[in-house]
């Protein structure tokens, strides 16, 4: 029954944030605060993690295709199917959970616990309005652009380490990776990195703002937050599939 | 003017504050007193509307509190400056932003009228080169009045400050009393004081009330509160050996 209690005071919240905002250029102000703060200070991590995946995928791809019978250039077709349709969204949105996820609910928690989010009440401010809503626009609107700069750099590292390995040459690399591409695939993920950014956003807001205690509790919401929003991405991921491509 | 009428609060089935009536005046500093744990705080959250009632009444100036809708009370809230135990600074903006804060929220004044607003609170507690400092960056004293520059900053008609003086040394608290009560003759707001500090009581309490074990026990003057031989106040108010041996001298 406690689920039930969990969702309804989520979808309060949710209401609660996706209401008026006070004064629009403050909110316009802070939805850039926060696309520097979650979205510009993700980059690094990103590039680290896309250039290694498509590195991998690439050598991994090559040591299975071993038979005579599969052509070479479907080493750049799977490096390029698997991180459109599910290292880039998926994959980078798990990291993102639990980078950008623990950030949020440690923030807001720990706002909560100072009663800096009382102040804000106290003030006639919507606190929910205030805090969750410029991380939730700023996550939708900039995780889709990390999204297909990890496609990017996923497929050139596999590019580059793959040539560096001498698994796959230049041309059947480049030939896999325009082979029967479909734009639909780079839709679809950008559409689940969309719902994605959502949840990374919401479900850690949503343990800070309801933080009760000191130090501890700060930290018990802030791992409560990235595990149950990388739960829901992967629920939601397997929906979505289903949904989208099936 | 507060008034409040009736007010009852219970979490899980425990009562916290057992029906409290009161009047808090307009230019006066209103104090309410009592142990740890005899529910000021809890009351003191009931009033502003951290925290829902159980049933009774809240009236600002005549406004029934609880009987507004969620737009009605913020804009009620708007004329409530708060300062809380811990200062409640935003941790992520200098002092000077802090005050700007609520300024920019609620008022169309340009950034450099903001800025002299600010600096003209920051002035008005004493605070002189702290404006780009953090709030981890300066002491307890100077977050106390850096909140009481943003209370005062959209010109409250209400402040309520819950604790203004723990964590401080006797002399700071001296200070930040003196600037509440002074505050509080400048605007003639309806100021409300939540303190275990007999000191602070002493100094600037205009209307006293004594919680114990959630009810109002005892109000009175400042005055009357040294001459009252009521047990549990005398035990609160003499509750130290320096207390009760100038009592007995008196």
């Amino acid at each position: 029954m406690r689920i039930f209690f969990h969702f309804g005071r989520y979808f309060i919240l949710m209401k609660r944030a996706f209401g008026k905002p006070e004064k629009f250029s403050i909110f316009i102000n802070r939805c850039f605060e926060e696309m520097n703060l979650l979205g510009v200070g993700s980059l690094g991590i990103v590039a680290i993690i896309s250039v290694f995946m498509g590195a991998v995928i690439t050598i991994q791809s090559a040591f299975n295709f071993e038979s005579p019978l599969i052509p070479l250039y479907a080493v750049g077709v799977a490096v390029r199917d698997s991180m459109i349709l599910e290292f880039s969204p998926a994959i980078v949105s798990l990291i993102l959970a639990g980078k950008v996820g623990s950030s949020i609910a440690s923030e807001i928690g720990t706002m909560r616990v100072s009663e800096q989010i009382d102040a804000l009440e106290i003030m006639g401010i919507n606190s929910a309005g205030y805090l969750v809503l410029p991380k939730i626009v700023a996550s939708v609107l900039f995780f889709p652009i990390l999204v297909i700069f990890s496609m990017f750099l996923g497929i050139l590292g596999g590019y580059v380490f793959g040539l560096m390995a001498g698994v796959v040459s230049n041309y059947e690399y480049i030939y896999g990776i325009t082979y029967e591409f479909r734009p639909y695939n780079v839709i679809y993920a950008l559409i689940k990195s969309g719902v994605f950014a959502f949840i990374i956003a919401s479900v850690p807001a949503y343990h800070g703002y309801y933080t009760s205690g000191g130090a501890l509790e700060v930290g018990r919401s802030s791992t409560k937050g990235v595990v149950y929003s990388s739960v829901l991405i992967l629920a939601f991921d397997l929906i979505l599939t289903q949904l989208l491509l099936v | 003017m507060i008034q409040i009428n009736n007010i009852s609060k219970s979490f899980s089935g425990r009562n916290v504050i057992d029906d409290i009536s009161f009047t808090f005046e307009t230019g006066k500093t209103n104090m309410i007193i009592g142990e740890s744990g005899s529910g000021k705080t809890t009351l003191l959250k009931c009033m502003v509307g951290l925290n829902d009632i159980d049933s009774g009444q809240i009236l600002y100036d005549g406004r029934s509190f609880t009987e507004l809708n969620f737009n009605e009370k913020k804009d009620v809230r708007k004329e409530i400056g708060m300062l809380f135990q811990g200062g409640a600074l935003f941790d992520s903006k200098t002092v000077e932003e802090n005050v700007v804060f609520p300024i920019s929220m609620f008022t169309d004044m340009s950034e450099s009228e903001r800025r002299d607003r600010a600096n003209f609170c920051l002035q008005r507690v004493n605070l002189h080169n702290a404006n780009n400092l953090y709030p981890s960056e300066i002491s307890g004293g100077m977050k106390k009045r850096v909140a009481i520059a943003r209370a005062i900053a959209v010109q409250p008609k209400y402040l309520f400050c819950d604790e203004p003086n723990s964590g401080l040394d006797p002399k700071t608290s001296i200070v930040i009393d003196n600037l509440i009560k002074e505050i509080t003759d400048e605007y003639h707001i309806t100021t409300v004081v939540i303190t275990h500090d007999m000191n602070s009581v002493i100094e600037i309490g205009d209307h006293i009330m004594f919680i114990y074990k959630g009810n109002k026990h005892w109000e009175g003057s400042k005055q009357e509160i040294l001459k009252t031989d009521d047990p549990e106040v005398c035990d609160f108010v003499y509750a130290t050996k320096f207390m009760r041996d100038l009592k007995s001298k008196f």
